[in-house]
């Protein structure tokens, strides 16, 4: 079996908390695989120990019990750490340095001599869409920027594995539709891509796998579409130009219907019917079809039936 | 030793960058305005009072330096969170330290360097607008080289502070580690009194207690060599040589001592 990208066992970290110095289980028990080559979205709401683990992992703190290897190295390994991308959540930087200064800076510590360091130091804040303020301090550059620069930082060494910590976080639209772009592209040229979310969407756009945490505890993995829990609960189709007629020979299919305005309807449809045909029909009616979506159970939702559940357990 | 000198040039750049010129500035300013004062309002004592305050302002603006930028050269940056990104790239904790040491001490360096030569264009000055009856009555030369020594003791006695300050940073708060670096500094000048309060106490246990104190706290008041050299009275180098032996020997322990708790700690 070839060498894990990640490899995680038994991942646990306490924290002493208050003025008791109190316990407090950050994360529990976190055992994952990651293949190389492979999109790994880590998802969970805010305190379910995505950070954590990533902190972990860069050896920024320590494990109170268990071990991970980044490709193939015990973590904290200098080796592996010349192998490896890092974007913090929030990232911060020397608010006095230039982004080009920055940057030049981390490629000094891998080691980069000029006329390369120049070269991908200038390539990398072109990448990532801050070429034009590369001779700007990072104090001023927007939060947008700031976590555009931090991509670009991650990729100063062209890793083979990079791990992100909510890297959409700050970004406009645009901005998330580059990173997304970034994220498929490196995966594209084979690399190991591990990040953190908490946006369902985030995932489903670039993950070919996911683990979502809850309360430090690993619920559940696999790939998206094969989790029971985001499964299509249903379809939301909007149509416009639809006669009454129609909508009347339709309506018994549905679970409900929304009118929007003159001939323009939202109908939902159940998660056993089948949308391909249903289209057909609408379209040979002479309506057009706006829009088709999948329902899905939200990640929250998910989190607060598992958060509930796992409660309910253990009064059980 | 790459990697530590990119973090030390780095700490360099940003300290400069920030506030280090504006209290170059203010000690130019300073320096020069007491100057022309006092050699207005003191008859021959001039050079003397201007080499007094010179060596005065470098030792206490560089104490400035060494405290409010070492003490915040970790803590603020695990606060900030900037040391993330740096310690996920192949650079150690130890190697960290070690660089951010090296940057504020060369901060220093460039720092003392410019406000001695201030002093010393300061003193050309008034050698050239002395009388010869005024050179006369000097101590020692305007131009001593012998200041150059006192220079030397008060940028050791700063790396020893820098050491200080970044053994706290590298587990406390700013604030902490500015009261705590503080407090050492002052009682650091009045070890001698410790050594000595055995004579004036019967209890042994405090008397050990105080000799302990003594050999443990770093002696501040055996870098300060200021008073000889304005009086002209000369310094033997060996005593500077052994001086500066024990400050470095303090400052490698006081790295070594923050290294080793900074390696062992949490960043959250």
């Amino acid at each position: 079996m070839a060498t894990p990208a990640l490899l995680i066992e038994g991942l646990t970290k306490d924290y002493a908390v208050g003025f008791r110095r109190r316990p407090h289980r950050a994360l529990d028990g976190l055992t994952l695989r990651i293949e190389p080559g492979e999109v790994f979205g880590f998802l969970g709401p805010n305190g379910a120990g995505k950070t954590t683990t990533l902190k972990l992992l860069m050896q920024l703190i320590y494990p109170t019990a268990g071990r991970a290897e980044i490709l193939g190295r015990p973590i904290g390994d200098i080796g592996a750490r010349r192998r490896l991308g890092y974007l913090a959540e929030n990232p911060s930087f020397y608010d006095y340095l230039t982004a080009e200064e920055m940057l030049t800076y981390f490629a000094q510590l891998f080691g980069y001599q000029l006329p390369e360091r120049r070269q991908r130091v200038s390539d990398l804040l072109d990448r990532v869409g801050i070429g034009q303020e590369r001779r700007f301090q990072l104090r001023k550059l927007s939060k947008g920027m700031v976590q555009r620069f931090g991509i670009a930082q991650a990729l100063v060494n062209d890793p083979e594995i990079l791990f992100l910590d909510e890297p959409m976080s700050g970004l406009d639209p645009l901005g998330r539709r580059d990173v997304r772009a970034l994220i498929l592209e490196l995966r594209e040229q084979g690399r190991t891509i591990f990040f953190s979310s908490h946006i369902l969407s985030d995932a489903e756009a670039v993950c070919g796998r996911v683990a979502v945490l809850a309360g430090g505890r690993l619920v559940a993995q696999g790939r998206l579409t094969d989790l029971r829990e985001f499964s299509a609960r249903g379809w939301e189709l909007v149509v416009a130009n639809l006669s009454p007629d129609a909508l009347e020979r339709v309506r018994p299919r549905t679970a409900r219907v929304t009118p929007i305005s003159a001939g323009r309807y939202g109908l939902e449809l159940p998660p056993d019917s089948a949308p391909d045909a249903f289209l057909a029909e609408l379209v040979a009616a002479g309506a057009s079809i706006v829009s088709l979506n999948p329902l899905r159970e939200t990640l929250e939702d998910f989190f607060v039936e598992r958060v509930t559940r796992a409660a309910s357990d253990a009064r059980h | 030793m790459r990697v530590i000198r990119h973090v030390a040039v780095n700490v360099f750049r940003e300290s400069v960058r920030d506030r280090v010129p504006y209290t170059l500035l203010l000690f130019a300013v300073l320096l020069i305005a007491a100057s022309r004062v006092l050699a207005q309002l003191t008859a021959g004592q001039d050079v003397k009072i201007v080499k007094d305050l010179g060596l005065a302002a470098i030792a206490a603006f560089g104490l400035f330096i060494a405290v409010f930028l070492g003490v915040g050269l970790v803590s603020k940056e695990v606060e900030r969170r900037s040391i993330y990104a740096i310690l996920a790239k192949p650079v150690s904790r130890a190697q960290f330290i070690a660089g951010k040491y090296a940057g504020l001490v060369l901060t220093l360096f460039v720092n003392v360097m410019v406000m001695t030569g201030a002093l010393y264009l300061v003193l050309a000055w008034l050698m050239a607008t002395a009388t010869p009856a005024e050179r006369a009555s000097w101590d020692a030369p305007a131009m001593d080289p012998e200041m150059l020594g006192a220079v030397l003791m008060i940028f050791i006695e700063l790396m020893l502070v820098t050491a200080i300050a970044l053994f706290f940073s590298a587990f406390t708060s700013p604030l902490l580690s500015a009261a705590c670096t503080f407090g050492l500094y002052v009682i650091g000048h009045f070890t001698g009194e410790l050594r000595d309060f055995d004579t004036l106490t019967d209890s042994r246990a405090v008397g050990w207690l105080t000799r302990g104190l003594y050999h443990l706290l770093p002696d501040f008041s055996a870098f300060d060599v200021k008073l000889q050299v304005v009086h002209g009275i000369h310094v033997p180098a060996g005593y500077l040589a052994t001086t500066a032996a024990y400050g470095f020997a303090y400052v490698a322990a006081l790295i070594l001592g923050g290294t080793y708790i900074f390696t062992r700690r949490d960043l959250k």
